[in-house]
């Protein structure tokens, strides 16, 4: 089923959550909802499920606008981030409580229950545990068992508030290859909120980027990683070095300093901020050659496949941290050393004007 | 053999919380000096009358109708306070309203006022010519002096016991429960009964036995406004207090005895229910 989201709007106070949002969630994919904390995610899942009211705007399920709907008729399934499992019932009870909820006619028989509550659990593959308590699970079995309680009703979406925000790294990666393995099963219609890149990227089929109560971009996980379309965007996926500077011919000035760059987009005498990713920032041994940032490396962590720099601006990027990655190999030749003076060039960047920058940060 | 040994030594030389010795031996000295000993007092005063003597004075009608009276009227004010406990608690953690901190207040009025203030103004209240009791007695309703006087003071000093047991609880129970159950289709009459009672069960019946408890020992409030009628009014304690002003000393721990004794057979029932409504939450006591 699809979702739309048409305008929505809702404040808390003076604190504005979500400032006039619309969005389309296609028929069976995976969507990652990702931002910062404070982004109005968490806030626009809750208004999706009926959690949530919102100000003005509208949730359209499968066309029908849902807005006026109460969550429990909505049929969305909601999974939260700290499990919200029903303490005082076994793992086979909190499975089968929404069927037992519906109404008389609608109820399925005690047998049609344990059937199904034994299916889900052979889904989420913890059928073993089906007379434990929910204090007696782990983390992750906890949120398996919450997925399958949400699945017990057959919703027709499935909402996701941080699922594996609770987890330990190395559950939590476990855990999302397997949400995926099991959307690939069941094709339903989901959203996830997540404030971890990694997670949204290796996980949805497309990226919704949020900050400060607006959508950033969307795309799919290649799309907003290569091709940014906002700094903030740029800052959020992934590690990033950013250069202040006004743009010369074929050049941007930094300080003192001068970076080669061949861009087009803005005129000369416009300020701009600067992106390279640290593998798009080589160095130069020599640090009074005429083109590149100054900077000084202060730590050098060769273990890994490549090695990476810690370095800090000297100059007009005085005050500024970088971070390089460069092959072993490139490590050698260059010879570096802790407290070496060098210069930083960037191989591509990427140009945004200054104004209207939304903290992007390296 | 060897690694079991030592594990034992081991837990036994490395205790996490210090101080067993000295706490436990505190708290049996202490129990036994302000409970145990006392009571002790009561059996034993108990002894010296025969098994006929000691029969005839429980038995006695005017006794067991007080009995009846006591025991009943502070179930009944237990049950009623558990009720209404439960809904004040309610209102008081989940809505914010103008006045809600001197409602909290008032709330422990009950534990702090002289229980003879409380009866006399209970009295004053409900009888044919007060300022409740005037508008009751045309409708043939009577409060002051009948065993509805006895509830209404019990009701008055149990009220605080179910509000604060219940109420930390109600504060920690997470409202993602309560969305979560909604979310899976549950109506609000299934959420209370399925969701937040059995959360709250074990605290609404430690609060309960509490407010039974004080009830069966309530003598101050209850005089005045029951009008201590034979037969009709009379509750146990005053039965007790009425053997000891005419010197009766055993008769009156015979009493005593026989309130204690069902006093905490009811409690130790209560307890094992609240024990195993925890067991069945998955907690372990």
């Amino acid at each position: 089923m699809s979702i739309q989201v048409r305008n929505i709007r809702k404040t808390f106070g003076d604190f504005v959550a979500l400032d006039d949002v619309s969005l389309d969630f296609p028929t069976g994919e995976l969507v990652a909802l990702l931002g910062p904390s404070g982004c109005g995610k968490t806030t626009l899942l809750r208004i999706i499920a009926g959690l949530e009211q919102a100000e003005s705007g509208q949730v359209l399920l499968d066309g029908d606008d849902a807005s006026g709907t109460h969550v429990r008729e909505r049929q969305v399934g909601f999974v939260f981030q700290h499990y919200a499992l029903f303490r005082h019932m076994s793992v086979f009870d909190n499975v089968a409580f929404g069927m037992r909820m519906k109404p008389r006619g609608q109820r399925p028989s005690e047998r049609q229950i344990r059937d199904k509550v034994h299916e889900l659990l052979d889904l989420v593959q913890l059928d073993w545990l089906a007379d434990r308590f929910p204090a007696q699970l782990s983390g992750g079995q906890r949120q398996r068992i919450a997925l399958a309680r949400a699945l017990a009703v057959e919703p027709r979406v499935l909402l996701l508030d941080e699922p594996f925000g609770a987890l330990d790294a190395k559950v939590r990666k476990e855990l999302r290859r397997w949400l995926r393995k099991l959307h690939d099963e069941l094709h339903i219609t989901s959203i996830f909120v997540t404030h971890d890149q990694e997670e949204a990227l290796e996980v949805a089929d497309r990226v919704v980027l949020m900050d400060r109560g607006h959508v950033e971009q969307i795309g799919t996980p290649e799309e907003v990683y290569r091709q940014p379309a906002t700094p903030f965007v740029y800052g959020f996926l992934g590690s990033v070095n950013f250069f202040h500077g006004r743009v010369e011919d074929n050049a941007l000035r930094v300080g003192d300093d001068v970076l080669p760059s061949a861009q087009q987009e803005f005129d000369a005498g416009s300020e701009v901020i600067a992106f390279a990713r640290p593998h798009e920032l080589d160095l130069l041994a020599d640090a009074h050659a005429n083109t590149g940032v100054a900077a000084r490396v202060t730590r050098i962590l060769a273990f890994g496949v490549t090695a990476r720099i810690e370095l800090d601006g000297l100059n007009g990027a005085s005050g500024q941290h970088f971070e390089v990655e460069l092959t072993q190999q490139r490590v050698a030749e260059l010879n570096l050393a802790e407290g070496q003076a060098v210069r930083l060039i960037p191989s591509h960047l990427k140009v945004f004007e200054r104004n209207g920058i939304t903290g992007a940060t390296a | 053999m060897h690694w079991e040994r030592q594990d034992m030594s081991a837990s036994r030389t490395f205790r996490v919380l210090p101080g067993f010795r000295l706490t436990l031996g505190y708290t049996l000295a202490y129990l036994s000096l302000i409970v145990l000993l006392p009571l002790a007092a009561v059996f034993l005063k108990t002894a010296s009358l025969s098994i006929a003597e000691f029969w005839n004075v429980i038995s006695a009608p005017r006794v067991v109708a007080s009995y009846k009276l006591s025991f009943g009227m502070s179930l009944a004010a237990a049950a009623i306070n558990a009720m209404f406990g439960l809904l004040l608690a309610w209102s008081l953690v989940r809505y914010s309203f103008p006045g809600k901190r001197v409602i909290d207040a008032l709330v422990d009025l009950p534990f702090a006022l002289p229980t003879a203030v409380a009866g006399i103004a209970l009295t004053a209240l409900y009888a044919k010519n007060g300022r409740i009791g005037q508008y009751l007695d045309p409708l043939g309703i009577q409060v002051a002096f009948k065993p509805l006087g006895v509830l209404v003071a019990l009701v008055f000093i149990g009220l605080p016991f179910v509000v604060r047991t219940v109420q930390p609880i109600l504060e920690d129970l997470d409202t993602e429960l309560e969305e979560a159950a909604a979310s899976l289709g549950a109506r609000r009459w299934q959420i209370f009964r399925h969701v937040i009672l059995p959360v709250l069960l074990p605290a609404l019946l430690t609060g309960f036995a509490l407010a039974f408890a004080r009830a069966v020992g309530e003598y101050g409030s209850v005089i005045f406004i029951a009008g201590n009628i034979p037969m009709v009014s009379e509750i146990t304690p005053l039965m007790i207090i009425t053997k000891l002003e005419q010197y009766d000393y055993a008769g009156a721990t015979a009493i005593a005895v026989v309130m204690l004794v069902v006093s905490f057979a009811l409690l130790l029932l209560i307890n094992g229910l609240q024990a195993w409504t925890a067991s069945r939450t998955g907690r372990e006591r």
